[in-house]
């Protein structure tokens, strides 16, 4: 499998990078690890006429913690994320959905902002960023903005980027020390995107949820925030009727496509198992 | 279609080389530079044959363009073996520990293993399993590879070789 012919771009900063974009428009794409663009230009799916690569450009790498906020350069590798142990402390969900994107190899190219960038339905951070309620550090011609994870995605592969833009960083509101978190995937083998997986924040008091915050990964062409079902979830000691609730509310928003993961009936059971699964191990860690 | 000049180390030796920027690393190996020892499987970075060292990563060539490794210090396969001659301690493995039947991911484990080991030289079972999760093998169902790991780890760390009760 040999992709289209293309020029190659490396450049050395975010303005350079954006001037190639600019002079070349939807003919350009960029490319963070490579690993959803380049098997789709193998197969033909995608072809730029020009690939900006990002791996030489400094400013798109590392990890910080700014006061309150944790900005993460959106070139940082999910092996640079696992391998932080400031960050696993900060905000251990990540340590855990990280762990379960792919394989090692993957992980040692694959980008953050690649994958909350990409807009694949099946990529996990999308929904982990959503249920941390994180922002997208998004630059281009014009200047920089932020978006909210949670406004990011309009359909699959369609978010709120415009052309030209880049992400440059994920922001990230540091969690209260003391808090529950889990993400719960169900797939078919190392490597595969989720069948149906729940990512869950918490905080607990005096046995009560006092915050809670889902989000859900490949149910529907986009990460799918659970408001509702969040809400249902504060102020319950996590009964079963509160789960059973949560997991009523999640399930109305669920759509995703019938595949070899299943049909839809079997993935929007699953997501709801999901969903009981991370509710209450991040209840566990909460009260821990 | 114009190609671009590359400068990289290929298992300690400098390499000039034309490349089309669409040309992926594993076929740059392969068929410009002969480093057949890389194999090419299911090409959609699944399988983990096309495994090689760069920069201290395990990547899969197969989803890595030539032209990104420029600059780049690789080790394949055929960078494994001792200056004299002799086996590498993960070659020595598999081959006292029976790793491999048809060989054919033999390269990919063993350039896989080679970088886990570098990270963590003292692996339990349950690491390595997750260390080779990108690899597939169809032939020997893991144990014999999972016990060749053990055995090069135990001879890189100057201990001997002791195989778990079943």
């Amino acid at each position: 499998m040999i992709p289209a012919s293309f020029d190659y771009h490396r450049p050395k900063s975010t303005p350079e990078a954006l001037a190639i974009l600019g002079q070349y428009g939807d003919d350009a794409r960029v490319v963070a690890g490579g690993h959803s663009l380049i098997p789709m230009m193998k197969l033909r799916m995608a072809q730029p006429s020009h690939l900006v690569d990002l791996r030489s450009i400094p400013e798109l790498k590392g990890i910080r913690i700014d006061g309150t906020t944790i900005v993460i350069g959106a070139m940082t590798t999910q092996a640079e994320l696992l391998g932080s142990a400031q960050l696993t402390a900060a905000v251990p969900i990540l340590h855990e959905a990280a762990l379960q994107i792919a394989d090692p190899q993957v992980r040692y190219m694959g980008t953050l902002g690649g994958n909350v960038a990409n807009g694949d339905p099946g990529n996990d951070m999308p929904a982990v960023m959503q249920c941390l309620d994180a922002s997208y550090r998004v630059t281009g011609k014009t200047g920089s903005r932020s978006i909210k994870a949670r406004a990011f995605y309009k359909s699959a592969y369609v978010t709120a980027l415009n052309s030209g833009e880049i992400v440059t960083a994920i922001e990230i509101p540091v969690p209260p020390g003391k808090h529950g978190y889990s993400y719960d995937k169900l797939k078919r083998k190392i490597g595969d995107y989720a069948t149906a997986a729940a990512a869950v924040m918490m905080t607990v008091s005096g046995g009560k949820v006092q915050t809670c915050a889902i989000a859900l990964t490949n149910l529907g062409p986009t990460p799918i925030y659970c408001a509702q079902a969040s809400a249902a979830i504060v102020g319950s000691g996590l009964d079963t009727a509160a789960i059973t609730a949560a997991a009523g509310a999640a399930g109305a928003l669920m759509a995703p496509s019938p595949d070899g993961r299943g049909t839809v009936q079997f993935r929007t059971s699953v997501g709801g198992v999901m969903i009981g699964r991370a509710l209450q191990r991040a209840y566990q860690r909460a009260t821990a | 279609m114009a190609k671009s000049a590359i400068k990289l180390k290929i298992n300690g030796a400098e390499v000039e080389a034309l490349v089309e920027p669409r040309t992926l690393l594993v076929h740059f190996l392969r068929e410009q530079q002969m480093l057949t020892g890389t194999h090419i499987g299911c090409e959609t970075s699944h399988c983990g044959v096309c495994t090689v060292d760069l920069n201290g990563m395990s990547v899969k060539s197969c989803t890595i363009f030539a032209i990104q490794a420029d600059g780049a210090d690789v080790i394949t396969i055929e960078g494994m073996a001792n200056a004299d001659g002799t086996l590498h301690a993960l070659q020595e493995g598999f081959r006292q520990m029976h790793g491999l039947q048809c060989g054919f991911c033999t390269p990919g484990m063993i350039l896989r293993a080679h970088r886990l080991l570098k990270e963590n030289p003292n692996p339990t079972e349950a690491e390595i399993r997750m260390g080779i999760a990108g690899n597939l093998c169809r032939c020997t169902g893991y144990q014999n590879i999972v016990k060749a790991i053990q055995h090069a780890a135990a001879k890189l760390g100057g201990r001997e070789y002791l195989e778990a009760a079943e």
